[in-house]
């Protein structure tokens, strides 16, 4: 998984042109890829930067010349002094084929433009006319190629091959053989990332498909990465069949909030409803994967009982005006005796607000429970929540035993009110009947739990699709997520919330000033550009 | 009918101990009542003539759903334009803008008091008030009439109402110099102001053939004073929307309305009065047939309602043929054509007077 | 460059008028008196008695069609709502019963519901479905006394479209 584009000059570079374009790239590397440095698209299908060399697809032909040679090994020199090429009679597999010193490539000659067509218009002898079905289609490989290097037209008069259509291979992945292309970028992955080698080609010739191994199923943690990479419409994920036309969506950089890597993804929503999910490349965290069960996690989003609207326990108002007031006046009650539950679900920005409001009500305790959960060595990490190093940096304290030392506290008598943000006193261990006797509890959250339906005020925050923040993930790199609609209903985000409460600004909420304030405020992120945040994120040490 | 009822009331108040005054009262009253009466009967069937006229010109058909013939058209019109809310617009001048729409229509109905519609009726003369003076009094209501256009472009406080109304001041003050010297040919002729007078005066032969060229004159000056095409410019759709009557609605746009067809009825009876023998039959001795009866005088009310129509129709026949005059060509034609031709037609009128003597 | 139009040089009878409102009274008087006599064919049609017959090709009523054996030929692929100027269609697409007839076609519209209030009758969906599956066809006239009861689901639209014979039958032998 390492970057391919290394950056140590140690490294033994070459030099050659690409349709005329000169490039020096590190040896090793494919036309592919000193094609794209040199500013080129070259089409492929069964090629993917992350998986070894399959070679099978034949879509990257490109055609290669080296320089002449004359008798006295030197290269041939033309009237103006650069080198004679030697053309290859044959196109080359781009993806196979290393860049050589000295060496030239052609894109778009009529050959390369004869060989992308025919190879095209062999791909589609038994493909289907599946299109308006095929959930790939939008995003489909095939389509975009055959339209921009295909011929048009098909010469194949006979029969199309038939072949299982609609077959599980797996809980979450659905396969139609007949649009498949036999690229294996799915026998591979499964082989080389996901370990769990259960796919592969069976029978010969026209009659090939993939399938899984007898008695075996594609059913490991990271199945629909093969949906994502599978080019064409052949693999599809069972939750998003026939969902939304992927035209349809909105896409939003993001992250995945179900465990502590922090996977970089892509929300794909229309109309404030996700979707789906989909991993977005970046090399330092996830590379192009995420796992199915944070890829699955979004359901919650759109759940029919998301909290929509503030609620005062005592008089039953729904207005945020008086619902904050009531918060306010609660704490004000309480100064010196207030609990705060945070959550390794809120953002580094939430949680700065929420240190500050502490230290205005001098708080006994600041808390953030512990969520785990079975790991494994790809990606999954056993922390579930994305930012428990955040809960760490801003001072609260995180671990198992929170719930009973928030209990303590409150039989001792030290503690009347409670804010709980994203998190649920009870799950934590605290047992309600100590609870219910507290003079305020004021939830911050998405959806109902034990701990909302006790809240004396009840404030509707937002989830993480539908705001912006930074998340810390376990390596302590500072990630950007940002938000693909609004909150439902009245429901605002969290920030504008905490803004709301004393020890915010009370001001109508700016999300880069309260960045900023944080920076400025914590030492770790001292001096944190804002700008290079954006896709990437930063690593930060403390 | 209603003159007949009129009779009856007549014989019953003569034969009671009524004082001679309040006989001429109820009579006059009567006569009002039912002048106004066909007046605006006339001005309803006449917006409804105009528009299925002007639809057989243009070969289409007309509103001709409401009732048979369409003929119930303008009590649907009318019922709709009640029944509208009556809007107020919040930046015009509000007295006078309300007051406008009644001194347009207002004049027209005046006007009618001094055109003698028909000879006798039961021995009364058929004209509600016999002025002596009859020609001033239509002219000076006539002149009057401008004012409900000027002040309803002015209180609309638009633009374009303010343009149509200016325009249609100058246009009419234009014309009305046109008209009155192509009249005097009329009363040098006849000898007298009083329209009866004129009437009898052309017992024999019509006006219109002793001053071909002052009612030629007349005719376009009645149409410009009644703002009818080609002399609708204080109007003009596609220039001015609406021109003065832009910002009006419901039953104040139906005044509006109303009176310009008002005005049409005025004019058409002016232009039959003085020009085309009033109310007498042509080469038909109706009274040594009828002898001076209820019927013979029915008759001339009759004939004078014919002529009337007629002109009514060549109205609308214009309207539907001619387009609108550019403004300068208007302005060309009132002070420059039409008014040296007055003057021209005085002069030999006079001639051919002292030549005769 | 400037373009100079000579003004015309008008003979005295031109500058009269005379003539030509003659003439033009004269034509305007011939119609009037042909049509009220009713010597000619007229063109207006009286609308509710007389209706004009929806020429061939007429761009009515967006509707969707079966074919003629009486599958919904659309299936849900979303081109018409993506192609729709005023955004007038909606489809929620979903996946056939195993057990339907058509089950081979796997996806058909769970909903297609067009906006009549917003649809401008353009003819794109037509032309963009790869399946022919939705048609303008002849109703020209939608009425409803409600908002709601001029969205046409898709029971009215099938019952507005009518079957087509499937020109292609792609899905015969899947
Ligand atoms: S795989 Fe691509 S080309 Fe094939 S049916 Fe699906 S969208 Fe169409
Ligand atoms: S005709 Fe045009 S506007 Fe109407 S539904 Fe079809 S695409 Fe939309
Ligand atoms: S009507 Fe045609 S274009 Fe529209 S969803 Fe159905 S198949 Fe697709
Ligand atoms: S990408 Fe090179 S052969 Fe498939």
């Amino acid at each position: 998984m390492a970057d391919p584009v290394s950056k140590t000059s140690a490294v033994e570079r070459v030099n050659l042109t690409v349709d005329g374009r000169a490039v020096s790239v590190p040896k090793g590397w494919n036309l592919i890829q000193a094609a794209r440095k040199a500013g080129f698209h070259v089409p492929h299908y069964c090629y993917h930067e992350k998986l070894s060399v399959g070679g099978n697809c034949r879509m990257c032909l490109v055609e290669v010349g080296l320089p002449r040679m004359g008798p006295d090994r030197k290269p041939v020199l033309k009237a103006d002094g650069t080198p004679e090429i030697g053309w290859l009679p044959r196109p080359q597999i781009g993806c196979a084929t290393q860049a050589g010193e000295g060496m030239s490539v052609r894109l778009n000659s009529q050959l390369v433009k004869e060989c992308r067509r025919s190879v095209l218009e062999f791909l589609l002898i038994n493909h289907p006319l599946d299109c308006p079905i095929c959930d790939q289609a939008g995003e489909c490989k095939l389509q975009e190629y055959a339209f921009q290097y295909g011929g048009g037209e098909s010469r194949f008069v006979e029969e199309k091959e038939r072949k299982p259509k609609k077959v599980e291979l797996g809980p979450r992945v659905t396969l139609d053989d007949e649009r498949c292309i036999l690229c294996t970028r799915c026998v591979r992955f499964c082989r080389e990332i996901a370990r769990d080698d259960v796919l592969g080609i069976f029978n010969r010739g026209s009659h090939s498909y993939i399938s899984c191994y007898p008695g075996r199923k594609l059913e490991n943690n990271y199945s629909l990465n093969t949906v994502d990479l599978c080019p064409v419409g052949a693999l599809t994920s069972t939750d998003f069949r026939f969902k939304m036309r992927v035209w349809f969506l909105k896409e939003t950089s993001s992250l995945c909030a179900s465990c502590a890597r922090g996977c970089n993804i892509t929300v794909g929503s229309r109309e404030g409803v996700v979707h789906r999910f989909k991993p977005r490349c970046n090399d330092a965290v996830n590379s192009h994967w995420m796992c199915d069960e944070g890829r699955l996690n979004y359901k919650w989003i759109n759940d029919e009982r998301r909290l929509k609207k503030p609620l005062i326990r005592a008089s039953g108002s729904a207005k945020w005006d008086e619902a904050l007031a009531a918060a306010r006046d609660a704490l004000v009650r309480n100064r010196g005796r207030v609990a705060i539950l945070a959550s390794g679900q809120c953002s580094c920005e939430e949680l700065f607000l929420l240190k500050k409001l502490a230290e205005t009500y001098g708080a006994v305790v600041k808390l953030a429970p512990a969520h785990e959960g079975p790991g494994d060595n790809l990606l999954v990490e056993t922390d579930k929540t994305p930012n428990m190093n955040g809960v760490r940096l801003m001072g609260f304290e995180a671990g198992r035993e929170v719930g009973a030392k928030l209990s303590d506290a409150m039989a001792k008598g030290e503690v009347a009110a409670l804010v709980a943000v994203r998190e649920c006193a009870v799950a934590a261990g605290v047992d309600a009947g100590a609870l219910k006797k507290m003079d305020a509890i004021l939830a911050i959250d998405v959806l109902p739990s034990p701990t909302v339906e006790m809240a004396s005020v009840v404030l509707p925050g937002a989830a993480h699709v539908e705001k912006t923040g930074t998340f810390i993930n376990f390596q302590r790199r500072l990630q950007r997520f940002h938000p693909a609609f609004a909150p439902p209903g009245e429901a605002r985000t969290d920030l504008w919330i905490l803004g709301q409460l004393p020890g915010g600004d009370s001001k109508p909420l700016d999300y880069e000033k309260v960045f900023n304030r944080m920076c400025g405020e914590t030492p770790a992120f001292q001096a944190l550009p804002w700008e290079p945040l954006t896709e990437k994120g930063v690593e930060v040490e403390w | 009918m209603v003159n007949h009822a009129a009779d009856i009331v007549v014989h019953w108040v003569q034969a009671g101990m009524a004082t001679p005054w309040l006989v001429w009262l109820v009579i006059t009253l009567m006569k009002c009542g039912a002048v106004v009466g066909v007046m605006m009967g006339m001005v309803a069937y006449t917006v409804l003539a105009e528009r299925r006229f002007c639809a057989f010109i243009q070969d289409r058909l007309g509103p001709n759903r409401v009732g048979p013939f369409g003929l119930l058209q303008p009590v649907a019109d009318g019922m709709k334009l009640f029944l509208k809310e009556n809007v107020l617009p919040g930046h015009v001048n509000k007295v006078y803008y309300v007051l406008a729409p009644a001194i347009t229509l207002f004049p027209a109905l005046a006007t009618i008091a001094v055109i003698p519609f028909g000879n006798r009726l039961g021995g009364e003369k058929m004209v509600i008030a016999d002025l002596n003076v009859g020609i001033l009094w239509v002219f000076s209501l006539a002149a009057l009439g401008v004012y409900g256009i000027v002040l309803a472009g002015w209180a609309s406080n638009s633009k374009y109402p303010f343009i149509g109304g200016v325009r249609s001041a100058a246009q009419l003050i234009s014309y009305e110099l046109a008209m009155g010297l192509s009249v005097i040919g009329v009363f040098m002729l006849a000898g007298s102001l009083n329209l009866g007078q004129v009437v009898e005066y052309q017992s024999h032969c019509w006006l219109v053939l002793k001053q071909p060229l002052g009612f030629l004159i007349f005719m376009v000056a009645m149409f410009a004073e009644t703002n009818r095409t080609p002399f609708d410019l204080p109007e003009g759709e596609q220039e001015l929307a609406a021109g003065y009557n832009t910002e009006y609605g419901s039953m104040k746009f139906a005044l509006f309305f109303m009176g310009e067809y008002a005005n049409m009825v005025v004019a058409s009876a002016v232009m039959v009065t003085l020009f085309f023998g009033g109310w007498q039959v042509p080469f038909i001795p109706v009274e040594q047939w009828l002898g001076c009866s209820w019927l013979s005088g029915m008759v001339y009310i009759g004939c004078f309602l014919a002529k009337l129509a007629a002109f009514l129709f060549l109205f609308i026949w214009v309207r539907w043929t001619l387009p609108r005059f550019r403004y300068d060509q208007l302005m060309n034609l009132g002070w420059k054509v039409l008014l040296p031709l007055g003057l021209l037609n005085i002069l030999l009128t006079a001639l051919v007077l002292a030549g005769q003597r | 460059m400037a373009i100079i139009t000579p003004r015309p040089q008008l003979t005295l009878a031109e500058r009269l008028y005379l003539p030509a409102i003659v003439s033009g009274m004269w034509l305007t008087i011939r119609h009037f008196f042909v049509n009220l006599l009713g010597l000619k064919k007229k063109f207006t049609l009286e609308y509710p008695d007389e209706k004009c017959p929806p020429p061939p090709g007429c761009r009515g009523a967006p509707t969707l069609v079966r074919d003629e054996d009486g599958r919904e030929k659309c299936v849900a692929c979303q081109l018409c709502e993506f192609v729709c100027p005023p955004r007038a269609i909606r489809v929620t697409p979903e996946a056939l019963p195993p057990g339907s007839r058509h089950a081979k076609i796997e996806k058909r519209p769970a909903a297609f519901e067009i906006n009549m209030l917003r649809c401008i009758y353009c003819g794109f969906c037509q032309e963009v479905c790869p399946e022919e599956a939705i048609f303008l066809r002849e109703k020209t006239i939608l009425t409803g006394a409600s908002r709601r009861e001029l969205v046409h689901d898709k029971q009215r639209l099938l019952a507005l479209g009518g079957s087509r014979p499937d020109s292609v039958k792609k899905w015969k032998d899947k």
